[in-house]
């Protein structure tokens, strides 16, 4: 989508750079950046559980949807090339899924810890003050 | 000049995204699992604490600036270059980053992944 949008946009020179924030008024450019914004989120929720160099490996499995879906729901012809592509990516997965999610030690930012259902009154000073600011 | 932009939009998106993916995934560290937040605090907490965290804003700035990266390149250089030769390098410049950044035990399994993950991407997108 983001490739087809910007091919409508043309090429954006160095000296017309504003050009590249207007980019994204072109309804493939818009639609592209919404999904992405869906994958932020998602792919933010795995962070908040596994470690980076888990939840990455994981989420490549994505470009192998793609082309299977390419292969089986639209007929396209996949090089042997690309299946090695495919098999490689699945290999790495699974050497990644077969260790631990989480290598780092617990977060501190523990919700009980940080923010206390019925907060000691040392504590809900402090929770005032910082909802102050905020 | 055109392969020399090309090429200097997918270093930056590179970066952008190498340090985007190592702050946000120390701001979600920050926060918390978000299924315990959901179900004790419910969503308003996990947003409210997302969008405070310091890192998480950085995080946004970094990916923005490798999106829009990603929209130079692509004005410039064909997709089948710029997509598998930017996220490929950036499963491998993630590993590093965080190794160093995130003191993630980046072990030998990992390691291999992340090659193995990098080279099919390439070899996917070329």
């Amino acid at each position: 989508m983001l490739s087809y949008g910007m091919k409508q946009v043309g090429n954006i020179p160095l000296n017309r750079l504003p050009a590249v924030i207007s980019a994204v008024l072109n309804p493939w450019v818009a639609a592209g950046i919404l999904l992405l914004l869906l994958f932020v989120i998602f792919n933010m929720t795995a962070l908040s559980w596994a470690d980076l160099t888990y939840v990455l490996p994981a989420t490549s499995l994505g470009y192998v949807l793609v082309a299977l879906i390419a292969r089986f729901a639209l007929h396209e012809h996949i090089t042997p090339l690309r299946w090695v592509g495919i098999a490689l990516i699945a290999g790495g997965v699974g050497f990644v899924a077969g260790g631990p999610a989480l290598t780092v030690p617990a977060c501190p930012a523990d919700p009980s810890n940080e923010e206390p259902a019925e907060p000691a009154p040392q504590a809900a000073v402090a929770a005032a003050s910082s909802g102050a600011k905020s | 000049m055109k392969h020399l932009y090309t090429w200097s939009a997918i270093l930056a998106i590179v970066l952008g995204s190498v340090i985007g993916d190592v702050l946000l995934a120390r701001a979600m560290k920050q926060v918390g699992d978000v299924g315990v937040l959901l179900r004790q605090r419910g969503a308003w907490t996990v947003v409210r604490r997302t969008a405070g965290n310091p890192n998480f804003l950085l995080g946004i700035v970094a990916m923005s600036a490798a999106f829009f990266s990603l929209l130079f390149a692509l004005s410039w250089g064909p997709l089948s270059v710029v997509a598998p030769a930017s996220a490929s390098l950036t499963f491998i410049g993630n590993a590093f980053a965080a190794k160093i950044f995130l003191h993630e035990k980046v072990d030998r399994r990992r390691w291999i992944a992340a090659g193995l993950v990098a080279a099919g991407v390439a070899l996917l997108a070329g």
